[in-house]
């Protein structure tokens, strides 16, 4: 059952659109969003928490509109969906316990007796693996590993059907992430939680994720179940992701579309980096379409899937400068 | 967040007391001198009775000695007496204009920073038309308007000084407010004045704390120069401007009556620069 959904939805900063006629949608099993920084995913998820209005398009609570929530609706809402930020010492009030920032969760909307939050502050921080000594601490008396598993417990207190979890291991050493993970993976599996896991991080999302999307500046370029966009990627950008993941005693990763251009304005906001880039890329924007059980907004998606490693077309990078829309060094003034 | 230590500087509890510290203490323990003064006048002042109306028309303008350590003024009170009863009138302005315009620029500061949109505007709009003013024109025509008095100054002053502390507060609030600990605040369901209450003021307090100790000797500055043009206390009470004022025809026979209350007011104002700016470099390491 869909719990959480975005449908075409186009967000804004002022005047600067940041995502583009986005849909996507968040069911009781892990959902993965996947893409680099400046990509709107994080623009994206605070659209999903109801923290920011969409331009256009809806985002729905069940099969409600967000937007239109009544004040029963509304906590019902924020009481199901909870957050769990990138750096636990953003997430955490700097001047607050760390039973404090648990025991405010517990009380927002239930009354809670006094008596009884310390035991359900301690049970909360157990449950994440902490010692509920740790409750007296303040956030920049604990690791970030432990910061970030009081923002967990804070966010379990109110018993969340669904996390959107941003970015939650991108700011702890390589070790602290796998424990946090296993956190979660537990967690979602002993409660039946569903979450949303916004990531750049391509290992995590296969391990956590049945079904995935993928988002270049703020639009959707591929979604579709997890293991097809990591073994066989539709869209040059998926590959370029997968193939940049660094193996242990591989060889070095051979990367497709390895070059930093910007989104291009006009046509395939991909084709300045893509090595499959054609004229017609330049032209047309891609719209998303069905292609073998996923959805890939590529003119050239089945080259891309049948391309061998080998044979990946040159980098684009050589091209830029003679692709006359945009020459980045025009002159100013 | 905290800067990494020099290699060769370790921070000794004793190097930190010689360091930017040593400026806060001082300003502390000459404030504290000041307080002290103005808590225990009526115990500490050699003829408490000088602090009001009394007059001793046989012992007037006699040069500072052992009797008088600073002089008698005109109508023959002692002048240090005077002196530490005009610390508490000094302190209490400077108190009650920092408490009446901090409490009102903080809160209105808060909820502009907060709430962003058109209530920050209507808001930061008010506090520009206020700022527009030159403070202290403003807190003379208002004195002028109103009766002299040391509730007089107070309003005055506090009507000019809350638009900084409206200002410094919504711009601390308004980036406290894009923070995580807020969005994960509104993620709960918080209520809007919950969240300001318990995360956005206490975590935008503390450069306002910083910069109302810095005003401090403004504020005496100011109340001091209100007395001194007549729009403030007057007759008999005990207020450093006010002595200043009255003493100035006199510097060139009796020095006295007009330089020891000047230099009050000098000491004071120094000892809250002073220990703002100690405060402030403490912030900001």
């Amino acid at each position: 059952m869909t719990l959480l959904a975005a449908e075409g939805v186009t967000l804004a900063y002022g005047t600067t659109a940041v995502v583009h006629d986005v849909s996507l949608s968040v069911d009781e099993g892990g959902v993965g969003l996947i893409g680099e920084s400046g990509s709107g995913k994080t623009t994206l998820a605070r659209a999903l928490l109801g923290l920011l209005r969409p331009r256009s398009g809806v985002v729905r609570y069940g099969s409600a509109d967000l937007a239109g929530l009544g004040r029963a609706g509304r906590a019902e809402f924020r009481r199901a969906v909870q957050p769990v930020f990138q750096d636990g010492s953003e997430a955490l009030d700097p001047r607050m316990t760390a039973g404090a920032s648990v025991a405010e969760a517990l009380t927002t909307h239930h009354r809670v007796p006094r008596d009884e939050r310390r035991d359900r502050v301690a049970a909360l921080l157990t449950g994440v693996g902490l010692d509920p000594a740790l409750a007296g601490r303040r956030p920049h008396e604990m690791s970030g590993g432990q910061r970030q598993r009081v923002a967990i417990a804070r966010a379990l207190a109110v018993e969340p059907r669904l996390l959107v979890l941003d970015e939650p291991t991108s700011a702890l050493d390589v070790t602290v992430q796998a424990r946090i993970l296993d956190l979660l993976e537990g967690l979602a599996a002993d409660r039946g939680l569903g979450y949303l896991l916004i990531t750049h991080n391509l290992g995590v999302v296969g391990r956590l994720c049945r079904t995935s999307s993928v988002l270049f500046a703020g639009r959707v370029v591929e979604s579709g179940p997890t293991a097809d966009l990591l073994t066989r990627p539709a869209h040059p950008y998926t590959r370029a992701l997968r193939d940049a993941v660094p193996r242990l005693g591989g060889e070095p990763p051979r990367t497709a579309g390895r070059t930093e251009a910007a989104p291009a304005p006009t046509g395939c906001p991909f084709r300045l980096r893509c090595p499959w880039a054609a004229d017609h890329c330049r032209d047309e924007a891609p719209e998303l379409r069905e292609l073998g059980g996923r959805k890939v907004a590529c003119h050239r998606a089945e080259e891309v899937l049948t391309t061998p490693a080998s044979s990946i077309p040159a980098s684009p990078a050589a091209r830029v400068p003679r692709d006359g829309g945009e020459a980045p060094d025009a002159p100013r003034q | 967040m905290t800067t990494p230590a020099l290699p060769l500087y370790r921070r000794t509890p004793l190097r930190r007391l010689a360091g930017v510290d040593r400026l806060a203490v001082a300003g502390g323990v000459l404030l504290g001198i000041v307080v002290l003064a103005a808590l225990l006048a009526p115990w500490i002042a050699p003829y408490p009775e000088d602090g009001g109306s009394a007059t001793h028309p046989l012992e007037a303008l006699l040069p500072p000695g052992g009797d008088h350590w600073f002089g008698t003024d005109q109508v023959g009170r002692d002048v240090f007496s005077r002196v530490l009863f005009g610390a508490r009138t000094s302190l209490f302005i400077a108190v009650a204009v920092l408490a009446v315009s901090g409490v009102a620029g903080v809160a209105l500061g808060v909820v502009a920073g907060y709430a962003g949109g058109w209530a920050r505007d209507v808001i930061m709009r008010v506090t520009d038309v206020f700022l527009a003013f030159p403070a202290l024109l403003l807190s003379l025509a208002l004195a002028v308007v109103l009766q002299p008095s040391v509730t007089t100054v107070i309003v005055a002053i506090a009507i000019t000084w809350w638009p900084w502390y409206a200002r410094l507060t919504a711009s601390v609030a308004a980036s406290v407010s894009t923070r995580g600990f807020v969005d994960s605040a509104r993620c709960l369901g918080v209520p809007a004045p919950l969240i300001v209450l318990r995360h956005v003021l206490p975590n935008s307090l503390t450069p306002v704390l910083v910069q109302l100790s810095l005003d401090g000797g403004g504020v005496i500055l100011t109340a001091a120069a209100l007395s001194y043009l007549g729009l403030g206390a007057h007759e008999p009470t005990p207020e450093w401007g006010l002595m200043v004022q009255q003493g100035q025809s006199l510097f060139t026979t009796d020095w006295w009556v007009v330089t020891f209350p000047g230099l009050a007011i000098l000491v004071t104002a120094f000892a809250f620069n002073v220990l703002g700016e100690g405060l402030r470099a403490r912030l900001a390491r």
